[in-house]
């Protein structure tokens, strides 16, 4: 057993650090600090470099592209993403629908579709939950039925995370209504979002901003060489999508940064009964060194699950704990943010935090951003499945219950 | 002992929550929220006629009511609806603090154009270092030939952008956390040297920044005595606390009626979400923390009313306690409805967030726990 990183390592973790020194744009960065909404352009300018560095795939296999690292290294990166303020990947294309597509596409498709998902040129967006089909996904009633050779598509999907801004959309659609269990009729078809009959609405968020959209099918007729895999058989390949977007959910480095902020914050912020400073208050530093035990035995909880899978494993039910904790630990620091901006914590001022913003900004740092960002931020223990299913699937997938 | 409300308390409750259920629906709420005003100047004249301005005050200063358990029974109504129209900023905090300082005329003009809802006030005490404290103020009055001259900056001045005068917290002696040598200032809004930066608050009302620049007032606009506005303005603040408290009890009411409902309806793996017994549960706690804040709040506003000794201590007990079953269920509220609970088109997400806003309001769940640990030695 042991902790410290080898030479190797902590040379890998200088190479990486020089390297977002250099690459990663400061107008970028500048916006990152400050709680900024990034743009389209700003993700996709990012991740080309990334890209162009070979870094940008981190979990994919050597061969389609991918980086090879081994957990640690992958855990350094983290680290030093955090770090850096670095904007993070935008997780539907090269994190999630590729490897489904590298694992149970055919080659046709693979060649299609994975180098525009390295390079960026195609924004891709998540369809699965839909409204009756939330927690329970394989409820969900969208319809393909074959027609030639193609299926044509009804219904409707929402929670579709910056649908608005994707041109393809992976797909669980019911492909078998009369399967004996209802799992067993879905299947996983990718969906150019530009096909006629598609339509996608905004949903605002608790911090009216538009970042989830529903999707209306209106008899959209997609090629059927569209479908990964088999038909009926989407199920499968949607739960091993998900047990990788559940891995990634937990934002461990990501807190630690804000954490550390809260502390810096607290000493410049004045106690409650405005005599001394917050980070003396006994109350505060208590809940701060709660949530950081927290996120203590989550990172090691982390390392554990990387180091499993690198020896072999896929991340399995305990991605459940890691989605339940990071999430817990997320919303605490957001409740953190909320106290230290005191009064400030009210004046809605959410054109602040956009692109070319020129009025009188109100509160310091981002004081007014905090309130916004906890309330949407609840989301965190809803999606990906909320962490009630996740502990359901504690119950029994582990416990045996 | 006796918890029931006064037959004129019933009857108010009965109307105010009549009004809530038929006159007040979350899309005309939306409406007002993103209107010019923030509220609505129609709904304001009707408070006024039917006397509820007036429950804040006692009849000697020309109200109809005026005890803790008026407001309670005032606020826990508004609350049930999100009402947002600027009650707690014109009859609690700036009325409030005029009841207690101001004496002969100008106590009679300034309360009569509130009751009767002519004119918008503002109170401005709030200051970025003084965080919860009242007494750590920065603004300074100074005497001038003819009055005074004002300068300072206030903060989170709830009704601010609205408000045709406000009444400014300012130090005319003393050092920045003295009780002694504070001054209550009425100011017209429109005053030379006072800047506003007018918003909406996260939770739909609205409240301003301002900042004043040797802002000069006439001697008469000086509220009550010089120097002695310190006890006066904590006692506003209990009261101001105690109406939130109400408030907040009001909007936790609805959240679990509406939380129950939806689990009951909302069909998942074939079941309503009500069948789940982990769910039941949540819901169960819920409701022990509405009972338990309910408790809470008879407690302290029946000690504020019998001017108990430890008064305050129970004023801080129950924003303490109020704030923690506020974050439950909240939280909870939002976690239940699932994704819909964090749309803005969904009204539990508004209340999550007026529940948010109540306990940072006048000192939040820490300030008043360490303020009853304080009473405790």
């Amino acid at each position: 057993m042991n902790i410290d990183f080898t030479q190797e390592e902590l040379d890998f973790q200088q190479e990486v650090r020089q390297f977002f020194a250099e690459h990663y744009p400061k107008d970028i960065q500048e916006k990152i600090k400050n709680n900024i909404h990034p743009t389209k352009e700003d993700f996709i300018r990012w991740q080309k470099i990334l890209n162009d560095k070979g870094w940008l795939a981190e979990n994919w296999p050597v061969e389609y592209g991918g980086t090879g690292w081994t957990p640690t290294q992958k855990y350094i990166v983290q680290q030093e993403k955090a770090r850096a303020h670095v904007l993070g990947t935008i997780p539907f294309g090269v994190t999630m629908v590729a490897p489904v597509i590298y694992t149970y596409g055919n080659e046709e498709q693979k060649k299609r579709f994975l180098p525009d998902i390295l390079e960026s040129n195609v924004w891709w967006c998540q369809g699965y939950s839909e409204p009756g089909a939330g927690s329970d996904l394989a409820a969900l009633k969208t319809s393909a039925v074959r027609d030639g050779d193609d299926y044509i598509i009804n219904g409707t999907k929402t929670w579709t995370t910056l649908g608005h801004w994707a041109e393809w959309m992976f797909c669980l659609v019911r492909t078998d209504p009369d399967a004996p269990k209802k799992q067993q009729g879905i299947s996983f078809i990718l969906i150019d979002m530009s096909t006629p009959g598609i339509s996608v609405s905004p949903i605002l968020t608790l911090d009216e901003e538009r970042e989830v959209n529903e999707v209306h099918f209106d008899n959209v007729r997609v090629p059927a060489v569209n479908l990964i895999g088999e038909e009926n058989k989407g199920w499968t390949y949607a739960k091993l999508l998900l047990t990788h977007e559940r891995t990634s959910i937990a934002n461990v480095q990501n807190s630690k940064v804000r954490l550390e902020k809260v502390k810096s914050l607290a000493q410049e912020t004045p106690a409650h009964d405005g005599e001394g400073i917050l980070w003396q208050d006994e109350m505060f530093r208590t809940k701060v060194a709660n949530v950081e035990l927290d996120l203590t035995a989550l990172e090691y909880t982390e390392l554990r699950t990387l180091a499993a899978v690198a020896s072999g494993g896929a991340p399995g039910p305990e991605s459940s704990i890691l989605k339940i904790k990071g999430t817990e630990v997320m919303q605490a620091i957001d409740e953190l943010f909320v106290e230290l901006a005191g009064y400030h914590a009210m004046p809605f001022t959410q054109a602040q935090y956009h692109d070319g913003f020129e009025g009188e900004r109100i509160g310091d740092w981002f004081e007014t951003n905090t309130g916004p960002h906890y309330f949407n931020n609840r989301k965190q223990s809803i999606f990906g499945g909320t962490n009630e299913i996740q502990k359901g699937i504690i119950c029994k997938a582990v416990l045996g219950l | 002992m006796d918890f029931s409300l006064s037959e004129e308390q019933q009857l108010l409750k009965d109307s105010i929550e009549k009004f809530v259920s038929s006159d007040y629906d979350f899309e005309a709420r939306r409406e007002l929220v993103n209107s010019d005003l923030g509220y609505s100047a129609e709904h304001w004249a009707m408070f006024a006629e039917l006397g509820w301005l007036g429950m804040g005050f006692s009849e000697a200063d020309g109200g109809y009511g005026g005890t803790a358990s008026d407001l309670m029974v005032i606020m826990q109504a508004f609350g049930k609806g999100l009402v947002i129209e600027p009650f707690l900023a014109n009859c609690v905090l700036a009325g409030g603090a005029v009841a207690e300082l101001a004496s002969g005329p100008q106590k009679e003009a300034l309360l009569a154009s509130v009751i009767g809802g002519e004119q918008q006030l503002a109170l401005a005490y709030a200051e970025k270092q003084a965080r919860y404290n009242v007494a750590n103020c920065k603004t300074q009055a100074e005497k001038s030939d003819d009055g005074y001259s004002i300068s300072g900056e206030k903060i989170a001045v709830l009704n601010g952008g609205n408000a045709d005068t406000i009444l400014v917290l300012a130090r005319t002696n003393g050092a920045q956390n003295d009780e002694a040598g504070l001054s209550l200032f009425a100011v017209p809004a429109e005053a030379q040297g006072l800047e506003r930066v007018a918003y909406t608050t996260v939770d739909g009302f609205t409240g301003a920044d301002i900042k004043l620049s040797n802002v000069q007032v006439a001697a008469d606009a000086l509220i009550g005595q010089e120097g002695s506005a310190f006890a006066a303005l904590s006692r506003v603040m209990d009261r101001a606390r105690l109406a939130v408290c109400a408030e907040a009890l009001g909007n936790m009411e609805t959240l679990l009626t509406k939380t129950v409902e939806y689990t009951k309806t909302r069909k998942q793996f074939g079941f309503t979400l009500s069948f789940f017994q982990a769910l039941q549960h949540r819901m169960a706690d819920m409701f022990v923390e509405c009972q338990q804040a309910q408790s809470m709040l008879l407690m302290a506003a029946m000690k504020f009313d019998a001017n108990a000794e430890d008064a305050g201590t129970a004023v801080s007990a129950a924003k303490a306690r109020i704030g923690q079953a506020a974050k439950l269920v909240g939280q909870e509220a939002v976690q239940l409805h699932g994704g819909m609970g964090v749309t803005d088109e969904l009204d539990v997400g508004h209340y999550f967030k007026r529940l948010t806003i109540i306990d940072t309001l006048f000192g939040n769940t820490d300030y008043h726990l360490k303020r009853y640990t304080q009473a405790m030695a």
